[in-house]
């Protein structure tokens, strides 16, 4: 059982019976019925230039309010993706842009009483389009003839290697010890290409915003959003006007993966509002957000692995090349953790080199979608040491023990980060004990025409952006002695309005039920660069760790002429403060009041900010249980096992529900969620129809256990659970495949029919 | 076009356009639980019921409900604390933003199947999707919770 | 989205069919796939009070109204017994509970889609589609026949003694089949049907007779009968690429769904 009250407990979620009765809270729900309703005329074509645009017709439909072209909107290039500034990824969109650079970029924006009107009107735009040849092969989109950006005013604001006359979003070297001598005293050395398909998020609230101008005649915002500040930056650099004329909003959301790390579509009702004066309301189709969203970048992975006999691991040599569509969010950043979470894992090795190229091509822009980069870099690494494992014949388990990053390293490949703590080896020895992997592996024959086999991957993330990602929070004593907690973090069904309560209750020695939470408000909430980056408990936790301190010491302070002591003979037992030293005692209830006749009620507030040089990474490890029909390659998922170090378990629920939704979101990413267009760059897969997510019925028996370790620099010892967890099942199940079957799929995903080819040219 | 229901036992007689999707109807009508998620009768997010059956108010014309009666979580809110309780001590409520059209349908598969196995339960229930939760933890509400209302039941 | 300037409850069969005359006019069964469009269309007709919600029981034959849902197919003792649950098995992978309490056997049928579990179950059995107009006419001659503005007002399956099964292949659980298969032994014959290959299914019947008297036959000699059937089946039609499959796996999958699903049905004897 848990040392603490409320930390490492099952905590009931603050917002949940809200959510479970279905009460309005969601933007949609929120939104004044009399605002403007937003869509936009879309590109036929993946790469033209706008000859010619005839709005007249459309601006005669009854109820039309405006009808926007690029012609007015501000020349100034930004960028949407929600990073810390100066952000890494180029300012390189507007608005709206005379060029379009994919199937279905904006042409115009259409704004009317009705949503019939704005259809009507959508239809009646005439354009003339100068179509041009797009760039849609992603392996010769570097150094190509075509440019996707050859406009003067792009920008890039961080030395990421970007070059928009080379098509590169970002390309960079990094690397450690000596490569060409690791690699020469190798005995073996394994070389292959894996390939990553693009995955959309799918919550299921789609991208949606409203916008209303204010009685200061500021413009309000109201978003779907894990990224309020990074939103109000984003909107004063698109439409040239000033912080702080914007306000955003977040209420409650459905749901975000990082999809919601990306401003896809605020800038639209936000000029409209802001040009017309009048609420204006966007609702993303799902189609619109299968098309022209902010997907899983693209990425395919060439590994070189050097290693000896005894399956010592000398060399990796990785190379990346990240397909970043028409626009930059996010390209420079998330192509970094495809080679900087996997390496660490086998940090015995004398020495790595990573290299990557992040290429703009005429698809739909890429963004953030949980794991970042990680899930395809983990993909490639933990199938290639299954491979390997194969060719020296060591138990794919004995390999990943003799290499793996332990407590107390210094990762080279991850910024030389000390690995503080590390249980990795303890999930390893869990995981294998679940899973009763001795006596599975590699398969057994069902004798039906069916192959039971296990495989299994090992995973890490990080905990935030070290030296960059802030979290603050500010915390308020209130009349009857209870707390409003205020943060800048977006809850987005995760829960982190509940754990970061549970933190502040322990600190404060009362209930969760004690704190309020409010967030987030751009106007009242404390800076925090925003729910990504699996930063929140981590980060944020440990700002209202040291917020609670301080409101404590405050309290004490305050207390002083009325117990008449020195603060350290005062003890804080959650409702009084007391003299150790004569029993005497305030309470919390009475410094409230008097505080507040003394006009002194700045002794009842704190505020502290938080941020980290490191990003200590959870570890974990998944192993799949298949069976595969050898005659026609149908996978089916029988057991999942996986257990995590996510540090201190701050919520025992939400840590298991994270790490089973991660777990299924990776199961659908290795069996059939695939982002797939058709020769002239237009996404086929445009709906739910065409793209397929898991159902309860494609899942199996999935057990999650935790492993925790303690992180010293976190809040109780915590770390974080949101990414890490979606990393394991697409190498996890491609390696049970090969141990069921023979047939080793280095392209997801992973569908029966290509399992049926290999196992057709493995009899050949 | 005039049209006569039932919502949630109120009576109400409206005009309303002949192309009015029942799902916004009903959002206009204050039934905000009801909620979109996709426009290909995937999601089941919209999921109501008609005359006590689990229908996709995305999809079945509004006209369709005239002389009939329809049924919103709005309706249900004692039975969704009472389910609802159970998912929240999961933890999977999360985002939420699925919760009212699944436990319409759960609700319905309560009435519909008497002691259903974990096979019949996930087939009842494949039609509503969940990006956060994975199901797993909806599964174990569910079990609990189905336990539950036998247990009080067989008091009875 | 469905988009029309009227909606009409069609008061008889007659009325409706005078209607859908119209160019602009469609008859709605439960919107699934007709709200999927985004034609404006003038008239939509409704028939849901026409009485033809209801299956039909008679001692040779089941009539089933076109707007009886899937679901209630899907449920139905009658129709499941004759067809060994056949029927449930045919339907019950398509989306979800919600979705075929919603959708209708006319809008399904009518549709003629290539990837449709409902055309390739039925198609196996003695089934007639009754129209308006057009009268009664066999499944799998409709099944060929231009769209146009006639009413499908219900599907008649007569009771032929027959010993049948279903199976189709799914990447995902409740996605369009990458491969549908059906399977009847008949007194008229032995009859399957390959469907979202990825066009519509297609009634095929065992012209060589290489199952003839396959229940009474070594289960060795049995085997290689159904082997053959199976290769021969999948040779008898042309199969394509979509987003779900290639087409030479459409084949193999069509010859092996052909051979486990009649074994199947063999095994059961």
């Amino acid at each position: 059982m848990s040392e603490y009250k409320n930390v490492s407990r099952p905590v009931r979620k603050k917002d949940a019976m809200a959510l479970v009765t279905g009460k309005p809270v969601y933007t949609d729900d929120l939104a004044p019925a009399d605002c403007l309703v937003v869509k936009l005329l879309r590109s036929p074509h993946a790469h033209a230039l706008i000859e010619d645009i005839d709005i007249s017709a459309a601006m005669k439909v009854p109820g039309i309010e405006a009808v926007f072209t690029y012609k007015d909107v501000p020349n100034e290039r930004f960028s949407i993706a929600g990073q810390t500034y100066p952000e890494a990824s180029p300012y390189d969109r507007l608005i709206l842009d005379r060029r379009v650079r994919f199937v279905d970029d904006a042409v115009a924006i259409v704004a009317g009483e009705n949503e019939k009107a704005v259809d009507k009107a959508l239809k009646l735009i005439k354009v003339k389009y100068d179509v041009l040849e797009p760039v849609l092969d992603f392996r010769s989109a570097k150094d190509n003839k075509i440019l996707v950006h050859p406009e003067d005013n792009w920008r890039s604001l961080c030395p990421v290697g970007a070059d928009n006359k080379r098509n590169l979003c970002a390309s960079e070297t990094s690397e450690h010890g000596d490569l060409e001598k690791a690699f020469a005293e190798s005995d073996v050395i394994f070389e292959n290409t894996y390939h990553t398909q693009a995955n959309q998020q799918a919550m299921m609230e789609t991208f949606r915003a409203y916008s209303y101008m204010d009685t200061y005649g500021r413009l309000n915002v109201v978003t779907s959003t894990q990224i309020p500040f990074h939103v109000r930056r984003i909107l004063s650099n698109a439409l040239c006007i000033p912080k702080s004329k914007i306000r955003v909003i977040k209420p409650r959301i459905g749901g975000g993966f990082g999809a919601k790390q990306t401003a896809v579509m605020e800038m639209y009702p936000a000029l409209v509002t802001y040009k017309t004066g009048k609420k204006a309301k966007m609702i993303y189709t799902r189609q619109e957000s299968q098309t022209a969203s902010s997907p899983r970048h693209e990425m395919e992975i060439r590994l070189k692995i050097g290693a000896m006999r005894d399956g010592t691991i000398k060399a990796i040599d990785m190379y990346t090349l990240s397909n970043s569509g028409a626009f930059g969010e996010h390209g420079p950043t998330t192509v970094g953790l495809s080679g900087h979470k996997s390496i660490p894992l086998y940090n015995r090795a004398e020495a790595y080199r990573f290299v990557y190229d992040v290429v703009y091509t005429n698809y739909m822009a890429a963004g953030a979608y949980r794991g970042y980069g990680a899930p395809q870099g983990m993909f490639a690494m933990e199938s290639a040491i299954d491979e390997l494992s194969h060719i020296l014949n060591i138990d794919p388990i004995e390999i990943r023990e003799k290499n793996m990053v332990r407590e107390g390293d210094t990762m080279y490949a991850y910024y030389g980060e000390p690995a503080n703590s590390c249980a990795l080896d303890r999930c390893l020895e869990s995981a294998r004990r679940l899973m009763d992997w001795d006596s599975k592996y590699p398969s057994k024959d069902m004798g039906n025409g069916k192959v039971r086999a296990v495989g299994m991957a090992m995973a890490m993330q990080g905990s935030c952006i070290s030296s960059l990602d802030t979290g603050s929070v500010t915390l308020r004593v209130n009349d009857d002695g209870f707390y409003t907690l205020l943060i800048g973090a977006s809850d987005m069904g995760t829960g982190c309005d509940t754990i970061l309560a549970q933190m502040a209750a322990d600190c404060l020695c009362c209930d969760v039920d004690d704190i309020i939470v409010h967030g987030v408000d751009t106007d009242s909430s404390p800076y925090d660069s925003g729910s990504y980056a699996s930063s929140t408990t981590y980060i944020t936790g440990m700002a209202v760790v040291k917020t609670c301190e301080a409101l404590i010491a405050k309290l004490k302070h305050y207390a002083k002429p009325m117990l008449e002591c020195d603060e350290e003979d005062m003890e804080f037992n959650g409702r009084e403060i007391i003299n150790t030293k004569n029993d005497k005692k305030v309470s919390l209830k009475d410094i409230a009041y008097s505080s507040q006749n003394n006009n002194d009620a700045e002794a009842l507030c704190a505020t502290e900010s938080h941020s980290s040089p490191i990003s200590p990474p959870p570890f974990m490890v998944g192993m799949a249980e298949v069976e595969v029909d050898k005659e026609t390659g149908k996978v089916e998922l029988i057991n999942y096992k996986a257990v995590v170090d996510c540090g201190t378990v701050i919520n025992p629920n939400l840590a298991r529900i994270q790490t089973e939704g991660g777990l299924v979101q990776g199961i659908g990413m290795a069996l059939y969620e695939d982002v797939v267009y058709n020769e002239r760059g237009g996404t086929l897969s445009n709906s739910l129809m065409q793209y397929k997510i898991p159902t309860r019925q494609d899942i199996c028996n999935i057990q999650v256990e935790f492993e925790p370790s303690y992180e010293p620099t976190g809040p109780f010892g915590a770390k974080s659970i949101g990414e890490i967890v979606i990393n394991t099942p697409p190498p996890a199940i491609a390696n049970a495949v090969y141990n069921a079957v023979g047939v080793r799929i280095r392209e997801l995903p992973i569908t029966p029919e290509k399992i049926y080819n290999g196992m057709k040219k493995n009899e050949a | 076009m005039e049209i006569k229901l039932w919502i949630n036992g109120r009576l109400i007689k409206d005009n309303a356009e002949p192309d009015m999707p029942m799902l916004e109807y009903l959002r206009s009508k204050g039934c905000y639980s009801v909620k979109r998620g996709c426009e290909t009768s995937n999601c089941g997010l919209c999921t109501v019921w008609l005359e006590g059956k689990p229908i996709l108010s995305c999809t079945l014309p509004l006209m369709r409900a005239d002389g009939k009666h329809i049924t919103t979580l709005e309706g249900l809110q004692s039975e969704a604390e009472e389910f609802g309780a159970f998912l929240a001590d999961e933890g999977a409520e999360q985002c939420g933003f699925c919760n009212s059209g699944f436990i319409m349908n759960v609700l319905a598969m309560k009435r519909e199947l008497s002691d259903p196995t974990e096979d019949e339960i996930k087939e009842y229930l494949s039609g509503n999707l969940c990006r956060c939760t994975g199901y797993v933890g909806q599964l174990r509400a569910i079990k609990k919770y189905l336990k539950s209302v036998k247990g009080e039941a067989g008091n009875e | 989205m469905l988009r029309c300037n009227e909606y009409i409850f069609a008061e008889s069969l007659d009325e409706a069919y005078r209607l859908n005359q119209k160019k602009s006019a469609v008859i709605v069964g439960g919107n699934g796939w007709l709200k999927l469009g985004s034609r404006q269309w003038g008239s939509v007709i409704d028939i849901s009070r026409l009485g033809l919600d209801k299956i039909t029981e008679t001692d040779d034959a089941f009539t089933i109204g076109a707007m009886v849902t899937l679901r209630d197919i899907e449920k139905h003792g009658g129709l499941n017994a004759y067809t060994d649950g056949a029927v449930r098995e045919a339907v019950r992978h398509i989306v979800g509970t919600q979705f075929r309490n919603t959708v209708t056997v006319g809008g399904s049928i009518f549709g003629r889609f290539g990837f449709s579990d409902m055309l390739t179950v039925f198609m196996v059995m003695d089934s007639f589609i009754e129209l308006y107009n057009g009268g009664v006419i066999p499944l799998h001659e409709f099944s060929e026949m231009p769209y146009d503005n006639d009413i499908l007002v219900n599907m008649i399956v007569k009771k032929t003694p027959l010993k049948m099964a279903y199976s189709a292949f799914r990447n995902q659980q409740t996605d369009f089949p990458v491969l549908t298969f059906a399977h009847a032994f008949r007194e008229d014959g032995a009859f399957s049907a390959v469907g979202a290959r990825p066009s519509r299914a297609e009634l095929r019947r065992d012209e060589e007779d290489i199952l003839k008297d396959i229940f009474s036959l070594s289960p060795e000699d049995a085997e290689e009968a159904i082997n053959a059937y199976a290769l021969w089946l999948s040779s008898q039609y042309t199969y394509e690429s979509n987003l779900r499959a290639g087409a030479d796996y459409r084949r193999h999958i069509a010859e092996v769904l052909a051979r486990r699903t009649v074994k199947a049905i063999v095994d059961r004897g």
